[in-house]
Formats: structure tokens, C-alpha cells, sequence
């Protein structure tokens, strides 16, 4: 075991599939010269040189659509947004191109593909670089979508993700390239559409993924001093989703808070509601709360983003409505 | 002189054969044998068949847009299996679920058939890009309508590709109409092959009409690509039939469409054969009666082949495969 940041724990992923594969190279805006906006490809142009360390123009249309011909071609490109939000432009390419092209020529094409970077708000960014797309992918079918929370997580899933036969969306945080946790030496695959316990609970399951997975972390602690015992489900892997271990701690805890951080309509934490109440109906004590993004643009202001984004009080706010509605019953 | 007879009258049997397939495509259209949009090549055929002609396809490689029957023949698919996939049959290159918009067939390199104008263009610059990394020795034909010369992605994609010498030439099928709008009317600079300058890039006019024309120019365009010089051809032609079969084509007059008959580049090829090369009346009228009797088979074939499962509409969405490295799979 190594004491490893998540970007380091990214940049061994793609270190480790880079040797494995030749047909591997990583693509997007200042990831070789400039050593990466966020630095998860430090030293990966003097390692591996310009032909697999890509710098592009700033195009996020074309260099996604170029990654994506390259890899029904037969390599396996990773792409790095520099932002999710900056992804936005080269969403045609990856919900009509990439997402389709499989099923519309009958199952003769594949997109082996991984597109990855920071997702979801950090601080003072304002409204345009400070959203999370998780939801608006996770409702393409012909996408995978992972979003890991931890080190450990970060590296057995992108080298999962880049031996993915598939289109792989693969979505970080700006406020997580720091964080520290145990990585293994030898090497390790995470697979997909497996959730992780992060804290084994009795009284609520809580549910996030991503960044999130932390305030629920923290939330419930606070919890125990409570007296209240949750469990903390990592998503880890959107799609595919990992149903039956959500259903299983539902059993056990028959109370579920969704924290969620896209806004709430038509979103991740609204259809999985929707999964628990019909699948778990006879299970559930009280109504599923969600704890999600205030329904409206990130503001630049702190304290006004703050109050957008989900929190460890909203958290703890909605598990205690969730087992007071148990006590009315 | 023999073997130019020989070479000529098979450009001719491709053209024929498209546009007999597409006259009764049209009419199949018509008694809704066939559905969705359908937008028909008839006038336009000497471009696909020229260029197409000097391909070698086992390293080769082709992309189009959505009026890609004519691309789909010249590659030398069976019509049997492009009807099939009109008609919406399993036995379609796409089981039924591309349709007239996604002719696919990646043995021969044709990797699409795409609906959203100009979408494929990056696409098609990606699998130049592999043949650049694998340092091979193909070329990529990008062929797409006036219409999407001024989506964004075309300029990104031609950037990139002059920055990576890669081996590509972009074709634009100048048809005049981008669906019902005059291309003069939406163009700064009317002369779209002029564009090429802007990117250092080769740019040539050449006439659409003359097969054996752009065969030749082809040929030259593709000797500049594969040494990593990408060429733009702005490829003047004119299409016969509306946009799409629900396109009465009320923007141009009767005269002007009758004005390109006159240029029609199967009759151009057809005097040429016999002004030159002793091709006579009946051996043309064999010709097309070959070509007749070949759409008629296909026509056959699709209407007695089997719709698909209902079931298969959840297969060809992911591939089961991971990419294991070379050598290991």
C-alpha cells in the first residue's frame, strides 16, 4: 500500500494501461507541455513523447470526434476535458456519435473510448464552470458512466474504464485531485456496475457518489454522535447501476437519503427514487428524501454556492425527516 | 485502350446501378416500403464512383453523411443488403436499426452513414489520425454536403489535420442546395475549395459531372494525403431529387434542374464510351438492364427477408468485449 493523491492515483492508471497497450494514448487541451491543467498527466510527455501525449487546439468537438474515429478505427484514445462544462460542446459528438454508432450500424462498430476530467462545481467558478453533466450522461443508453470518489476507486476504474470495450465517461473533481487514500502496489481492476459500502450502517442508507460521497461521509458521522447508525453507499459506477446493493441496504435500513449533486428534475437521484419506491415499496418506512442542487444556476458568491450545493446539515436535516416520518407511523 | 474501355464502362455499371437503385428506392418511398427520411443520390453519382474508384479499400478508408446509398454502392456493398436495410429487414447491413442515414460496412472501411450534418467530419479526420499513429499507409476519403461546409467541426477538423499532416481528403459534394437553401445565399466565400487556404491546405474545384474528371483528381488529391499533405475538393454537382423524398424542391426551377440534365454524368460517360471507345447503343442499353435486373433482386430480396426480433431491440447497445492488448486477444 501507498499513500497516493487521486491524481496520482489517475496518472498510475494511465501510466500502467499506457505500457500495457500502444494503442493507448491520451488527447485534449494542455495535457503534454503544460503538464495538464490539473496535472494528472505530469511527466507523461517526457515519458511516452508527442505521438501518445496529445496537446490539442481548443476544439472539444472536433478532437472528441477525431478520438472517436481514431477508436472505431482500432486505438483506444483517452480524452481529457478540461472541464465537463467545456464537454458540453463535443456533446454531439458524444451522444450522436459515440453513444450510437454501435446500434445504428447493427453491432459492427465499437467506440472503445474513455473521456475523462473534472465534473461538477468547485468554488468561485460561476455558473458556467460549476456544473455537474452526471445525470444529463447517465441518460444516454450506449454510455458508461463512472464517477469515483476515492484514490483507490480513481485507479481500479479507469483502468477498467480503458479496457472498456465502450464509450466511457469517466468524471472527477477539481476539489478531489488533492485528496489522499491507500492505493495497492500490485495491480488491481475495479469492475463496473458495482457499488461500494463505504460505511457499514443500521439506521438510513445513505446513497452518493463522486464528491458528494464525502459530505455523506462526514454526515454521517456527525449522525453517530446522534446515536444514529448509517450506512454510506458509494455509487461509484452510474451506469451501469448497481441496483441490488442499494436494494439490500434499503432491507436492512428500510430509510434512504439520496445525495445527488444535479439538479433535481429528471435527474440520477429522482430515477433511482423512482427504483427503490417500486422494487422496495413494502421495505421503506418513510417517504426517500433526495438531497440534491437547489434548482438553479451556480452563483458566484461563496456563501450563496454554499447554500446551492448539497451540505452536511441538508444531509442531516433529511435523515432526520426520513426517521421522524417512521416515529408518525 | 481496351483496359481504359474496361475501367470506364465498370464507373459506368456503378453508376447505373445507383441510379436505378435510386429511382426505385424513390418509388418504394413512395408505397412506404420504405420510411423516415430518404435522401436519394440521382445526379450526383459520378463523385462517389469517381473517387471511390481510386481506393484501395483493404487499407483505405471511407466516411459520408446521410445521402450515402450511392458511397455504399460505389464501396461495393451488396444492394441486396442496403434495400434489406431501407426496408428496415434483419437482414439489412444494420439488422434494421440504421436505416437509409446509417449504411455501415467496416470489412470495406465504410464506416458511415451519419445523420447530423457535418458530424462525421471530425469522425472521419480520427480515423486518419489512426492510420497516421499506426504509421500505415491508407487514406480516408471524407465526403459531405455544401451544407455542412460551415458547421464548426469542419474547420476545427481541417485544422487538426493540417497540424498532424494527416492522411485525409475532404470531399464537398457542392450540390448547389443546402436542403432547400441556395449555398450562395449562406456563404461568404462561395468558392468553398478557397477555404483550404485558410488551413494551408491544397484546395481544387473540380467537376462533379465528369467521372473520368474526378477520378483523375482524386487519384492526385489522395497522393498529396498519404504523404501527410490533406486536400480539400470542392466537387461541383447537382442533385436531381429534392433534399429528401418529403422535399418538393419548390425552391429551383424546372428549367434549371433540366439546365444539369443536360450535364448528366452517366450520359457524359455514355458518349464518351461511344465517341471513343466503340460502345454502342445496345451494349449501354445491356448495361443499364444489368443494373435494372440487379435492384430488382435487391428489391426482391428485402421485401421476402424477415423483420427483426422485437427482442433485438436491446442488442448492439454495448459490446461484451474489453480491449485486451494486442497479442493477448
Amino acid at each position: 500500500m501507498s499513500l497516493l493523491t487521486f491524481r496520482e492515483a489517475l496518472r498510475n492508471a494511465l501510466i500502467e494501461e499506457m505500457d500495457r497497450d500502444p494503442t493507448v494514448l491520451l488527447m485534449g487541451e494542455e495535457v503534454a507541455e503544460y503538464q495538464g491543467a490539473y496535472k494528472v498527466s505530469q511527466g507523461l510527455l517526457e515519458k511516452y513523447g508527442p505521438k501518445r501525449i496529445i496537446d490539442t487546439p481548443i476544439t472539444e468537438a472536433a478532437f472528441t470526434g477525431i478520438a472517436i474515429g481514431a477508436a472505431m478505427a482500432g486505438l483506444h484514445p483517452i480524452v481529457e476535458w478540461m472541464t465537463f462544462n467545456f464537454g458540453i460542446l463535443a456533446l454531439d459528438q458524444v451522444i450522436n456519435n459515440a453513444a450510437k454508432m454501435r446500434y445504428m450500424s447493427g453491432g459492427q462498430t465499437s467506440i472503445p473510448i474513455v473521456i475523462r476530467g473534472p465534473n461538477g462545481p468547485a468554488e468561485f467558478l460561476g455558473s458556467q464552470h460549476s456544473q455537474n453533466l452526471a445525470s444529463i450522461l447517465t441518460h444516454i443508453p450506449g454510455l458508461k458512466v463512472i464517477c469515483p470518489a476515492t484514490p483507490y476507486d480513481a485507479k481500479g476504474l479507469l483502468k477498467t474504464a480503458i479496457r472498456d470495450g465502450n464509450p466511457v465517461m469517466f468524471m472527477e473533481s477539481e476539489l478531489m485531485y488533492q485528496l489522499q487514500g491507500e492505493v495497492p502496489d500490485k495491480e488491481y481492476l475495479i469492475p463496473f456496475g458495482k457499488a461500494d459500502i463505504k460505511r457499514a450502517g443500521q439506521d438510513v442508507t445513505l446513497l452518493a457518489y463522486g464528491r458528494e460521497l464525502h459530505t455523506a461521509l462526514a454526515a454521517a458521522e456527525q449522525l453517530a454522535t446522534q446515536g444514529i447508525d448509517a450506512e454510506v453507499i458509494d455509487l461509484r459506477s452510474l451506469r451501469p447501476l448497481d441496483s441490488e446493493t442499494i436494494f439490500a441496504s434499503v432491507a436492512k435500513t428500510n430509510h434512504l437519503v439520496i445525495v445527488d449533486e444535479s439538479w433535481p428534475i429528471a435527474s440520477l437521484g429522482s430515477y433511482i427514487a423512482h427504483l427503490v419506491a417500486h422494487d422496495c415499496f413494502d421495505l421503506l418506512d418513510a417517504p426517500i428524501e433526495l438531497v440534491q442542487m437547489e434548482d438553479v444556476p451556480m452563483p458566484y458568491n461563496h456563501a450563496l454556492e454554499l447554500a446551492v450545493l448539497p451540505s452536511m446539515d441538508k444531509i442531516i436535516t433529511a435523515v432526520q425527516l426520513s426517521l421522524s416520518s417512521t416515529q408518525q407511523a | 485502350m481496351t483496359q481504359h474501355k474496361d475501367f470506364l464502362t465498370r464507373l459506368l455499371r456503378q453508376m447505373l446501378l445507383i441510379r436505378r437503385f435510386e429511382e426505385k428506392s424513390g418509388e418504394l418511398y413512395g408505397i412506404r416500403k420504405i420510411g423516415g427520411f430518404c435522401h436519394l443520390y440521382s445526379g450526383q453519382e459520378a463523385v462517389a464512383v469517381g473517387s471511390i474508384a481510386t481506393l484501395d479499400l483493404s487499407r483505405d478508408h471511407v466516411l459520408t453523411a446521410y445521402r450515402d446509398h450511392g458511397h455504399a454502392l460505389a464501396i461495393g456493398m451488396d444492394p441486396k443488403v442496403v434495400m434489406a436495410e431501407l426496408f428496415g429487414k434483419s437482414t439489412g447491413s444494420s439488422k434494421g436499426k440504421g436505416g437509409s442515414m446509417h449504411l455501415f460496412d467496416p470489412n470495406r472501411h465504410f464506416w458511415g452513414g451519419n445523420g447530423i450534418v457535418g458530424a462525421h467530419i471530425p469522425v472521419a479526420t480520427g480515423v486518419a489520425f489512426k492510420i497516421h499513429y499506426n504509421e500505415e499507409a491508407g487514406v480516408v476519403l471524407c465526403f459531405f454536403g455544401d451544407g455542412a461546409i460551415h458547421q464548426g467541426v469542419f474547420h476545427e477538423s481541417l485544422n487538426m489535420a493540417r497540424i498532424w499532416n494527416l492522411p485525409i481528403v475532404y470531399i464537398c459534394e457542392n450540390n448547389q442546395y443546402g436542403m432547400g437553401t441556395d449555398y450562395k445565399r449562406v456563404s461568404a466565400e462561395p468558392d468553398f475549395y478557397k477555404l483550404a487556404q485558410s488551413y494551408r491546405m491544397h484546395g481544387e474545384q473540380i467537376d462533379g459531372m465528369d467521372v473520368e474528371h474526378v477520378y483523375d483528381q482524386v487519384m492526385a488529391a489522395t497522393a498529396m494525403a498519404r504523404k501527410g499533405n490533406p486536400v480539400l475538393l470542392e466537387a461541383k454537382t447537382y442533385r436531381y431529387r429534392g433534399h429528401s423524398m418529403s422535399d418538393p424542391a419548390k425552391y429551383r426551377t424546372k428549367e434549371e434542374v433540366d439546365q444539369f440534365k443536360t450535364q448528366d454524368p452517366i450520359l457524359h460517360l455514355k458518349s464518351k464510351l461511344m465517341n471513343n471507345h466503340d460502345l454502342t447503343a445496345e451494349d449501354f442499353d445491356q448495361l443499364d438492364q444489368e443494373a435494372m435486373t440487379q435492384v430488382e433482386n435487391a428489391v426482391k430480396f428485402a421485401d421476402e427477408s424477415a423483420a427483426p426480433a422485437v427482442e433485438s431491440i436491446f442488442e448492439d447497445v454495448y459490446t461484451n468485449n474489453s480491449s485486451p492488448p494486442p497479442g493477448e486477444s
